[in-house]
Formats: structure tokens, sequence, C-alpha cells
């Protein structure tokens, strides 16, 4: 408590308004929480997000395309399936300072990391769901004069995209809170409040708001990926109500 | 005899006229396969016929149909579409021309009906307003109601409708042919029929070219101008018209295959308005206390009016038009007579004229079997030998 009070005047702006609250160590202090909203938390959220976008956008594209050479040629699944389950495995703190020494410690060797986890489970769904398009259905494409192309942009990935909206909710969800972990190479996202609080002692105020906000950005991205696939999907909602 | 249509007319009503097909001893073998799946496979359909293919399985009838849009590479021969080989073709162009039915439909979930139905014309890079008219006008074609089913997903459809919705894609860019894979075979046997029955009337109104696969021999007699009789290893038994192959198998092996029953069948093929009907006036003073003459239409088929003999107590039929004015009496004598005329006249008469590939050896197998490479018609294995002797 001593500790605290004299700390208090380290960061003056709580004390301003609520230093009872942060004197006191409350578990919660929600004055704490809105006055460094655009100073602490905005920010954070903020890098978070970027961090999370980048790695499954690149992670999107490259599993995209390793699937897609996959499902042309059978025999690039199973060494794919090898190298991107290998990375999975490796143990996140290990391969952030891993490529701290090839990279640096900076925002490619964090986003690197972070891509890698998501090639397996991107990569294995985007295959599955191009594998499930019906034979019939691909017969019927080729049999009026559909090319390749044609029939996998007009055909093959629209009914697959249930099955790549799965891979990337997954993908987003895990990135989201594997990001935390960013901070141990690269000052940025919602790991650095979080290892902030864990480093000052007994208030937890900083620390249960960016482990909400973790929460709340991977509920609110899970959430847009079902809306989003149910706009694109309206098929798989038209059930038999006639005929 | 050729009757060529390589382009598509402009207006979206008019049909493209329909074109002959020639398959000229066209071959399939698969690496590593002793036996052809097809071997020298010749036949002409002229154009505005169906042609049916049929056979027991492993005899290549599909492989045949997947030969002609080149879905399947040929080994050898050539294939004439509108007196053009189809090898000379893009084969994207050549399938965009080619109407394309399967058994399992395979319509695209992901596409509402009227999206499947402008597949091909999509892909011809058709204008929308054309595209538009012409879905409109296959609604009506394939019998299915837009109002109702505007919109819809082929989930949402009955097996039935689907069907139909697959042949209205397949007819969408107007082809000159239409190849159609066992189209009814996953269908009820009573949507079965009436599908068949549409897809006759359909035919006679758009009177394409049509190469239609089927294991059944009742849906090749009930569908086919031609039926083409394979054996196992793609070898062509017989390729004539329903009523020759009944009336002369080429062979045992299609005689087994038409069945035992092929005089019924026949009877089948023949409406009671064909038949030159007895005079009624003297026969129901014959029949005076016997139980009422069944009245019966004239479109009514000689193996209807020949079980409906059978069933009923009366030895004749009463045959009446629209009017039910009576046109004549019908016995099963009268059919027994029909059917031995018909055997005497088609002897003779070149009616049934098969063409020239397929034509040559139909019937030499039995007789002369001058051809050695066809000589044991009955057993594959002896012909696979003889073949591969040769």
């Amino acid at each position: 408590m001593n500790m605290l009070a004299t700390t208090g005047p380290v960061i003056p702006e709580y004390a301003k308004h609520s230093v009872s609250c942060v004197v006191h160590n409350h578990t919660f202090c929600w004055s704490w929480a809105t006055s460094n909203w655009s100073s602490v938390l905005w920010p954070a959220l903020r890098q978070h997000v970027y961090l999370v976008l980048i790695a499954v956008s690149i992670g999107f594209v490259l599993s995209m395309a390793l699937a897609l050479i996959a499902h042309r040629f059978r025999w690039f699944e199973q060494p794919t399936i090898l190298v991107t389950t290998f990375l999975y495995t490796i143990p996140s703190l290990a391969l952030f300072e891993l490529l701290v020494a090839p990279v640096g410690a900076n925002l490619y060797a964090a986003e690197i990391a972070l891509v890698s986890y998501t090639l397996l489970v991107l990569f294995r769904n985007i295959l599955t769901g191009l594998r499930a398009v019906p034979a019939e259905v691909l017969d019927a494409a080729e049999g009026m004069g559909m090319t390749r192309t044609q029939a996998l942009l007009q055909v093959e990935l629209p009914l697959a995209l249930p099955a790549i909206t799965a891979g990337l909710r997954i993908a987003v969800v895990t990135t989201i809170a594997l990001a935390t972990i960013v901070y141990t190479i690269y000052d940025a996202g919602l790991g650095v409040p979080i290892h902030i609080a864990l480093g000052e002692g007994p208030f937890k105020t900083e620390l249960i708001c960016a482990a909400a906000l973790t929460i709340g950005l991977a509920i609110v991205c899970d959430g847009l990926l079902v809306l989003t696939q149910r706009a694109l999907t309206p098929w798989l909602r038209a059930r038999s109500h006639g005929g | 005899m050729n009757i060529a249509a390589d382009a598509h007319t402009e207006g979206p009503s008019s049909y493209v006229r329909a074109a002959e097909l020639e398959l000229r001893e066209v071959s399939k073998r698969y690496p590593g396969q002793l036996i052809p799946a097809i071997e020298k496979l010749s036949f002409t359909v002229p154009a505005g016929e169906v042609c049916v293919l049929v056979g027991p399985s492993g005899s290549g009838k599909t492989t045949a149909m997947r030969l002609i849009n080149r879905m399947i590479p040929i080994s050898g021969g050539d294939i004439l579409l509108g007196g053009r080989s189809v090898l000379d073709r893009n084969p994207r162009e050549l399938r965009r021309e080619i109407g394309y039915v399967i058994q399992q439909i395979g319509l695209f979930p992901h596409r509402t009906i009227e999206e499947n139905i402008a597949t091909v014309p999509r892909l011809l890079g058709w204008p929308k307003a054309r595209i538009d008219a012409r879905v409109a006008e296959l609604w009506d074609l394939i019998g299915l109601r837009k109002d109702e089913l505007s919109g819809r997903y082929p989930a949402q459809l009955s097996g039935g409708q689907r069907q139909r919705v697959g042949v209205a894609r397949a007819l969408a860019a107007d082809p000159p042919l239409l190849l159609m894979d066992e189209p009814f075979g996953a269908i009820d046997p009573i949507n079965r029929a009436r599908l068949q029955d549409e897809f006759l009337r359909l035919q006679q109104q758009v009177r394409k070219t049509v190469v239609f696969v089927t294991h059944d021999i009742d849906e090749a007699i009930k569908i086919g101008d031609r039926i083409a009789i394979l054996r196992e290893g793609g070898d062509l038994a017989q390729y004539d018209t329903p009523a020759e192959i009944l009336r002369s198998p080429a062979d045992e092996f299609v005689a087994q295959f038409v069945g035992a029953d092929r005089g019924i069948k026949r009877l089948s093929l023949i409406a009671l308005e064909d038949l030159t009907l007895l005079v009624p006036d003297d026969s129901p003073r014959r029949d005076a206390p016997a139980t009422p003459v069944p009245r019966v239409p004239l479109t009514m088929s000689g193996r209807d009016a020949l079980s409906l003999l059978l069933t009923s107590r009366a030895t004749h039929l009463l045959v009446v038009d629209d009017d039910g004015a009576v046109r004549g009496n019908v016995t099963v004598e009268l059919l027994h007579r029909r059917l031995a005329e018909d055997g005497a006249a088609a002897g003779t008469s070149a009616r049934a004229e098969p063409t020239a590939g397929g034509g040559t050896w139909v019937g030499a197998v039995s007789s002369d079997g001058l051809d050695g490479k066809r000589q044991a018609a009955e057993d594959v294995d002896g012909a696979a030998k003889a073949r591969s002797g040769a």
C-alpha cells in the first residue's frame, strides 16, 4: 500500500481523478481505464489489430497458394503438412527469440512468427474445402466448357468458402491470443500493458483491461467473420421450404 | 446429309439446327490395360435424331459419350460434329456447343436456378438482356413455374425439378448436340416415366441431335430413334431403330439384352391408330351374350391393348376416337398378324438403314463370320484374344 502510494505520482493523471481507487488498489479501477484509454489502451489495441491483420493476411495468401498447388498436385500436400505442423509445434516464446538473431528484434520477426502459426490451420482448411466440392459439380463445370481457372473461381472457391472461413476464424482467434507475447521482442500490442502490469506488483486494472480487450477483440473478429460468411453464402441458409 | 451448325444464331428463340454426329473407328485405350475400353466404334447419328447408347456395365457407353465432347481424350479414330472433327476444336469451345446432362445433374449448389441455367451463355459472353430472355424462355420449355421457383437454390428443389433444370442448363446456349448420361437414372419410376415423356415432347420441339446413355433397354426403346447396343469392351453389337432391333436382333447377345419379351416390347412401339382395324359391325353379334366390350382410345399402344385383352374377358376391344366414334376392333389375332407382317416387310425394306460404319458388319457375326475380329461375339474373352492376336 505504501509502496503504491509512493509510486502513484509517477503516473500523475490518475491521481487527479481517483486517487483512492488506485491508491487502495481495488481489483478494478474504472477511472484508471477511462483516463488511460487514449494514452495506453487504445494505442495497444490498434497495434494489436495491425499485428493480427498483417499476420493473418500474409498467412492466408501463403496458405491459399500452397493449398492451390496441393489441390492441383496431390504429392505437394504431405510435405506442406509436415513443414507447417513443424512450425506450429515450435514453442512460441522460443520461436520469437530464435528469430531475433537473424531478423532483429522488430516487427518483421514478430510477423514471421505469427504468420508461421497460421499456416497449418489455414492450409488444411482451404484444401479440405476445395476437395469437398462434389465430383459431379466439377464434372458439370468441365462438361459445360469452363476452363480450370473459371471452375476454380466460379465453382470451387465459392463452395469451399464455409471451410475457408472456419479456418480463418481459428487462425484469427489464435493469432489474437498469440500476439500478446509479441512484446518479448517488439514493443507493440496488448501484450505490452499486460507485461507492464505484471511487473508492477499488485495493481491489476491494467492487466484486466488489456486481457479484456484481447478477448473482446477475438469475439468481435470472430463475429465479423461469421456475419461475412453468412452474407457470402446465401445458399447454405436456403433449405427446402418448397418443392 | 450433313446439316452443319457451327455458329449460334442471334435471336435467342431461334433454334440452331441440329448437327450430324459421326464416329469413325473411334478407339479408347487406357495405358496399362490390355483390353481397349472402346475398339473401332463407328456409327452416325443423323441430325435431329436421338441415339441411345445402351449396354451392360463395362460396355463403355459412358466412355463413348465422353469421348464426343473430349472429356476423355480419344486414342484413335475421329469424331465429326456437323462434318467437322472435334479434334480440331478447342475443347472448351467445343463443350460450350454441346449440351451436357449427367445422372447426378451437378447443378451448382451456390447458384440460383436462373444462374445455373445461364452458365453457358455467360461463358459465351452473351449480353445480359439476351441471357435473361433465353432463361425466361427455358422456364416455359422445361415446364417449371418461374413465379414459384425463381431465385431458389438447387437444394430447394425436388429431384425431378433439378433434372429439368439440368436439361434447361444444357439447352441454354442452343447447342446442336446434346449429351445425356443416364439423366433419369436416379429418379423414381413414376417420375422417370413422366420425365421421359416430357423429354420426348421437348425433343419434338427443339429437334436436337441427342446421344443418350442408359442401361435400361426399355428406356432406350422409348426414347431412341436409333439404339446402339454395346457389349463389353465398347464393341458395337447392333445399331438400328428400336423396331428393327426388336424384330431381328443381330445375335444372341442382343437378343438376350433386349429380353425374351421383345415381341411385347415391339407392340409398345405400335399405337392402335397404326393398325388396320377390323370392321366392327358383325363382331358384337358374335359376342352378344358376353361381357361388355372395353372401349379404348386410338393412341393406346399395342402392348397395353394386348394386356387389356388378356386380363378382360372380351375377345376384342372397341377402338374409339376422341369424339367417341367407333373406329374399329382390335383382337389378339390382329396384333399377332401385325407383328408377323412387320417382320416380313422390314426384312425386305430398306427402312432401317444402318449407316455405313455401323451397318457393314451388323449381322456378319452370326452368319458368315468373315471378320475374324468379331467372330467370338458372345465370348468377350475370346473376342479380346482374337483382337490382341490380330
